[in-house]
Parts: structure tokens; sequence; C-alpha cells
């Protein structure tokens, strides 16, 4: 009778700890995030680099300035590419969670976002004003390693694969830093094949159950 | 025998506030709806268990407006931390015996 008694309470015990676990983990990680976005984000900035690479082949004389319309349209390719991923990371996330009955906007994903943005952003003001000073072949190493940073600080309060996809991207940035003129082909493989990696490594890891 | 189960806490014999204090050990504070909402427990539940942390001096309690609208958020003492952790030992202890 007392063993029996003990194992039943064993049984609870385990049970306690596993709650705590999942408590544990629920409060403080934001594990919504889909796989597949982050796979059209790549197919999205792939789409991008060819538009890219075709307006350079087909930009009338050597420099690409500041003021020319190539240059504007290169800027607007990228702007495009970054907010559609934006839009589509959201929308399916979002969906994610509902599916998983988790809340969008809970303290969880405010922290990921919050996080996420302050390298993000310091990177994309450090661009702008690359730019602004006329150190065009930085422009790529830095939008990488920053993005890098921001994936590798976000990855504490989210799923671990964000943490090797921001130091895949760092060590891309700091290659790009060395083999500068190559900053395109650089970006097509930290934002186009690399989200395509990471995504479907996520999405099978977790989506796909 | 008699010594684990004596650090068995009873302070934390139920779901409801063993739950509250595993979120307050990895959190530097949470709310009131953000406690209800990860526990899925009505009002008056969760303020009866956080009114009997409080009691042990295992949580703080913070009341205040942010805008118009009152907000009560939660925190774990040293006090409660320690008794937790004292809690999840005597349970691993429990289950590694059996």
């Amino acid at each position: 009778m007392f063993f029996k008694v003990l194992y039943m309470d064993t049984q609870n015990y385990l049970q306690d700890l596993k709650e705590i676990k999942e408590l544990m983990n629920k409060s403080t990680l934001f594990i919504s995030l889909s796989g597949l976005s982050g796979i059209l984000a790549g197919i999205y900035a792939l789409i991008g680099a060819a538009v890219v690479y075709y307006l350079i082949e087909n930009h009338e004389g050597y420099y690409i300035t500041l003021e020319s319309k190539t240059f504007k349209l290169i800027v607007l390719t990228a702007m495009v590419v970054l907010l559609a991923s934006l839009v589509t990371a959201y929308v399916m996330t979002v969906n994610k969670a509902t599916k998983a009955g988790e809340k969008m906007w809970n303290s969880a994903s405010k922290r990921l976002l919050i996080n996420f943005l302050i390298p993000l952003i310091t990177g994309g003001i450090f661009a702008l004003l690359l730019l602004r000073n006329g150190s065009y072949g930085l422009v790529a190493p830095v939008t990488l390693i920053f993005y890098g940073l921001a994936c590798v600080n976000a990855s504490k309060y989210t799923l671990r694969d964000v943490r090797y996809l921001g130091i895949t991207e760092i060590i891309l940035g700091l290659l790009a830093v060395e083999f500068s003129g190559y900053g395109l082909y650089f970006w097509v493989l930290g934002f186009g094949v690399c989200h395509i990696v990471y995504g479907s490594l996520m999405h099978f890891k977790y989506d796909r159950k | 025998m008699k010594n684990i189960i004596q650090n068995i806490n009873k302070a934390f014999d139920h779901r409801i506030r063993l739950g509250i204090m595993s979120i307050l050990m990895v959190n530097e504070s949470a709310d009131f709806s953000t406690l209800k909402e990860l526990l899925g427990v009505t009002d008056g539940n969760l303020a009866s268990h956080t009114k009997a942390l409080e009691a042990e001096n295992y949580i703080s309690v913070e009341k205040q407006f942010i805008g118009k609208k009152p907000n009560t958020s939660y925190k774990a003492t040293q006090e409660g931390r320690n008794a937790f952790k004292n809690h999840i030992e005597a349970l691993e202890k429990l289950i590694q015996q059996s």
C-alpha cells in the first residue's frame, strides 16, 4: 500500500516537473516563428538579387553614383524585398501562433522583437551613414553582420536555430569585408540561400507535425 | 526518507502555485493578465493563489497605473526563489529514489 502511494506520488511529481519546464519555456520563449516564412524571405531575396544584377548589367557608365536612377532602383528593390519579407513573416507567424493557441503579442514576443530590432536598426542606420559617406563597399558586409547580431541577440528568446543562422550571417559578413566587390554574391548567400536552408530546417523540425 | 519529504514545500503543493513560481523564476516580473493567460485560470482563482504565495513572502506585489489602467505585477522574492529551488531538489530526489 505504501509503495503504491509512493508510486502515484512519483507520477504526480514527474508531471509537476514537466509542467514547470513547459511554463518556464512558454513564458520566456516565443516559439511560433514560422519556418516557411524564412524560406519565402530567401526566395524574395534571390528574386531581388536577380533584379539588382540585371540593373547593374544594364547600367550605362562605369560608376553607379548615389544620384543615378540605377542606384535608386537598387535601393527600391532592397526595400521591397525587406518589406515583403517582414509582411510574410508577420502574417505566417500570427497564423502559426493562433493555431498553437499562443497569443501573438505576449511578453515573450515583445521581448523577442525588441532584442531583434536593437542591433538591426543600429545596422540599418550605420549602413545609411556609410552610403552617405561613400563607403559603398562596406554596406553589404555591414548589413549581413548586423542582421547576424540581431539574430544571435533574439535567439535567447526563441528557437535555438535562429542562433546558428545569426552566426552564419556574421561569418559571411566578415568574409564579405575581405572580398569586397562581391557584396551582391554574399547577399545572395546570406539573405537568400541561408534563409532557405534554415527556414526549411525549422519547417521540417517544428512545423510538419 | 523523512528528510526528503520535509523539503517538499506545502506552499507549492498546488499546480497553480507551482506554475506561478515557475514563471516568476525565469522572468524578472509578470503581470496579472500574463499569469492568467499562461496558466489558463480565472481571475478569482489566480488572485487567491497569489495571495497565498504573498502571505508566505515568496512573491512581492506591485500595483501601479499604466495610463488609466491599473496593473498588478508580481516578482519572486529571494526567499521564494530559495524555497522553490529546495522544493524542486526534493522532488528530484524523491523521483530518483523510487
